[in-house]
């Protein structure tokens, strides 16, 4: 009963998310303000219905309703109820559901805080949404539908959920990661209700203003996808246990694709809302945000790649998210070659910051079509018969890298100029990045040494260009506060914005540092241990101590008990663990971190070399001791932060278009 | 010509050049660092190249593997049914490497013997890699050993 209920409600909401799309927009043209705010209800009526739809889903998995095929495949009596509960997202047809979810709620949330917009306005960004809530919904109910029955066949016991996926990282890294992608459903949607006006001085206005706008929420999305992107690396780097962090593997390229778009468009963003600069550049950023992360759904959920996150591979299903990819960034590309703003750009100098915006653009966007054509080029090998082929780490890596310093180079530079600069060079270098510059010299081996690590040329390089970006963004705020009477007072009326800034500024350098440091200084060793028996690797000694049996709720393990002293003789015990779970017989290994701000120690179990005996038997392991890894995700915390915090500026409380304000009364 | 018009065209034709050199880097990266998927069936009928990186992917030989007695070093062969590709390896094996089990490697084919430098295996019980999917289907029908 219940199942069929969320079913109801999941045709329902697609029924009303087809009207969603269709009368606001044809209501906007018809000069129908009926029709028109028809829009608002309708979302907000999408999204409870898809909740009653997720909420029957849930409800399926905790009472072990196996009827359900997505629930016998994915689920299982003895699974704990946390991971029923996110097994709800755990593969492919209920993570739509969820996608769907998430985005008939950033619809609602708009709907809700966009009272003060222009109705044509609020009618098109909703309709659009609208169409976007139609095209998933039909994918979800028509190839993917999660409430189909087991009958009358009901097995009396489901398979379980893919071990990989029970894990705290897991139940919180998909809706992380959707919100982010799907909150790029909103400047979308507001790209595209602006290129839809008819009215070619009211529409370049609209897509001047529409900027501060936006702004929020591309910051939130953009926060939500960085964390969503840490969570996933932070989660391969314990639990698949071999201490990778990101292995630039299709799917996370999938997701780091509209995060370097959504960086670009945030940035832009910022040159757009303060001086009506590159508003088509904006425009279509908007649009290639949105349209990456629909790739990225296609990529993970189509199955055309070898992942972990490629469930079950149905080819129609590839072929209608293909389809609609084709069809939204067609539509879209198009309407923007033909209506995109032609107001010509005021000029501005090499050495503004709208140039480093631009740069920073620029960056962006080659980096993207980097990773871009390495992430599709063996899938379009693969249909031109070129041959099977795989793309490397060392690709990726060979580009990534030079990029990613020239952006971190060039960051205080762009921080420290003005919107319509005046300085030349050698003034902006002797007043403001003289000090910085040299500061950095003098600390980066005092980091380096901090951190004990050994010395190298690229170390002291990564050191020398965190610290850049760190110390430039420390000199600038307190060069905010020189007129300030005391300090605290300063640090008080210096905007959230700007505070926003700096903080993902920070964060950034610190992930740079992270990644830097951990590749350089990383150790790792392959051993062959016995019980009873010892290893050293760089001054840490690990010492097997013995092996038992700890058993979980639907898991049996054996857990290697390891005595780990570090060199000022502090000692840790750790216990890695080898699963073998019940449902499935599936093995996993659970790594043992000794976590720690200046470097991480980590084992894990491969396996038993002679299982024949038993507990005194040798075992294959793995030792790592990783630098400063945790400050990747530290620093990917601080960007997060950063971006919300400058959601939280006063500017954009209370934010109004007036361009149009003159349409308000168009249709009454 | 008109000072902004000049600067316009430098930044083009500096865009030009940019884009260019990065095109060409690009490809020559791609070229360098894919990695060729090959059949156990290619490799015997000589199709695969000698001393280059390429992946290897079929099913682990039931009975093959043999691991030695003080190292991590392991031997196993991979095969479709009819041909089998013998491997080395040294390292710790994943977590779903099992034999009669789809397993897809990395490494160089030296002409006798294939020289794994990582192994990779399935994500889970009900997944096979496409690559071994597809060949498998080119192949006719799966080994009967093999259960799915």
């Amino acid at each position: 009963m219940i199942p069929e209920f969320g079913l109801y409600c999941l045709i329902l909401a697609f029924c009303f998310s087809i009207a969603q799309g269709v009368l606001p927009i044809a209501g906007s043209y018809l000069h129908s303000a009926r029709w028109m705010r028809i829009a608002s209800p309708l979302a907000l009526t999408t999204c409870a219905l898809l909740c009653g739809s997720f909420a029957a889903l849930v409800y399926s998995f905790i009472t072990d309703d196996f009827s359900l095929k997505y629930v016998a495949n994915n689920s299982n009596t003895l699974l704990p109820v946390q991971y029923k509960v996110s097994a709800t997202w755990g593969a492919h047809e209920g993570s739509l559901l969820l996608w769907l979810l998430v985005l008939s709620f950033w619809a609602a949330l708009f709907a809700l805080r966009s009272t003060k917009l222009p109705t044509v306005l609020r009618a098109r960004v909703l309709g659009v949404l609208g169409l976007v809530t139609t095209g998933f919904g039909a994918f979800t109910l028509f190839t993917s539908n999660p409430f189909m029955r087991n009958l009358p066949f009901i097995p009396p016991e489901g398979s379980d959920l893919n071990p990989l996926l029970q894990d705290f990282g897991l139940i919180i890294h998909p809706p992380m990661l959707y919100f982010g992608y799907v909150g790029f459903a909103i400047p979308f949607a507001f790209a595209i209700a602006a290129l839809l006006e008819t009215d070619a001085p009211l529409r370049s206005s609209v897509s001047n203003e529409w900027t501060r706008w936006v702004r929020p929420w591309v910051n939130t999305a953009w926060a939500f996808l960085t964390i969503g992107i840490a969570l996933g690396s932070w989660w391969a780097y314990y639990e698949l246990g071999w201490g990778g962090w990101w292995f630039w593997d299709p799917v996370e390229n999938a997701s780091f694709m509209p995060w370097l778009a959504g960086t670009a468009l945030l940035h832009s963003l910022a040159a757009s809302d303060k001086r009506q600069l590159f508003s088509s550049w904006t425009l279509l950023l908007s649009i290639f945000a949105f349209s990456l992360s629909l790739l990225g759904t296609f990529l993970v959920r189509s199955g055309v790649l070898t992942s972990v996150h490629a469930f079950a591979s149905d080819p129609t299903r590839g072929y209608f998210i293909l389809a609609f990819l084709a069809i939204v960034i067609g539509c879209s590309l198009t309407l923007f070659a033909f209506r995109a703003p032609t107001t010509p750009s005021t000029g501005y100098r090499f050495l503004s910051r709208e140039m480093f915006v631009l740069l920073n653009s620029c960056l962006m966007a080659i980096i993207l079509a980097i990773v871009c054509l390495g992430t599709l080029y063996p899938l379009m090998a693969d249909a031109m018969q070129w041959g099977k082929i795989s793309v490397g780490p060392p690709y990726f890596n060979s580009f990534f890298i030079p990029l990613m310093f020239i952006v971190l180079l060039l960051l205080p530079v762009g921080v420290q100029l003005h919107w319509h600069d005046r300085h030349t060079f050698k003034e902006l270098f002797f007043q403001w990045l003289k000090k910085p510059f040299v500061a950095a010299l003098f600390f980066s081996p005092v980091l380096l040494l901090a951190l004990s690590l050994p010395f190298s040329i690229l170390a002291l390089l990564a050191a020398w260009l965190g610290l850049w970006v760190v110390i430039s963004t420390l000199m600038d705020i307190r060069h905010k506060l020189r007129n300030a009477h005391t300090p605290w007072q300063g640090l008080k009326s210096l905007r959230a914005s700007y505070w926003g800034m700096c903080l993902a500024h920070i964060g950034l350098a610190l992930s740079a540092m992270g990644i830097a440091f951990t590749s350089l200084a990383s150790e790792q060793q392959d051993i062959r241990l016995a019980p009873g028996e010892s290893a050293s690797l760089a001054g840490y000694h690990f010492s097997f101590e013995s092996l038992s049996q700890n058993n979980g709720p639907n898991y049996t393990a054996q857990h290697a008990n390891f005595r780990v002293i570090a060199p000022n003789n502090e000692s840790h015990m750790m216990l890695p663990e080898k699963r073998t779970y019940l449902a499935s017989s599936q093995v996993m290994t659970e790594a043992a971190i000794w976590p720690g701000f200046t470097r991480d120690i980590y084992v894990s179990m491969g396996e038993a070399l002679q299982p024949e005996m038993g507990a005194t038997s040798p075992w294959s392991l793995r030792l790592h001791i990783k630098p400063a890894v945790r400050w990747i995700w530290l620093g990917a915390i601080l960007m997060a932060l950063g971006a919300v915090l400058a959601v939280l500026d006063k500017r954009y409380r209370h934010v109004r278009l007036h361009t149009s304000a003159s349409q308000e009364h168009v249709s009454s | 010509m008109h000072p902004i018009r000049k600067q316009r065209l430098l930044i083009v034709l500096a865009i030009l050049i940019a884009s260019s050199v990065a095109i060409g880097l690009i490809t020559f990266a791609l070229r360098e660092n894919m990695n060729l998927f090959f059949t156990p069936a290619d490799i015997t009928s000589n199709k695969a190249p000698m001393d280059r990186t390429i992946r290897l992917g079929g099913f682990v030989d039931k009975g093959s593997v043999k691991r030695d007695a003080n190292s991590l070093a392991v031997q196993f062969s991979i095969g479709d049914g009819q041909h089998s590709i013998p491997v080395t390896y040294t390292g710790i094996l994943p977590d779903l490497f099992a034999e009669e089990q789809a397993a897809i490697t990395k490494g160089k084919w030296d002409g006798k013997i294939f020289v794994a430098t990582e192994v990779l295996a399935k994500h889970d019980e009900n997944y096979t890699p496409p690559e071994i999917r597809d060949s498998m289907k080119k192949m006719g029908p799966k080994p009967a050993a093999h259960p799915q």
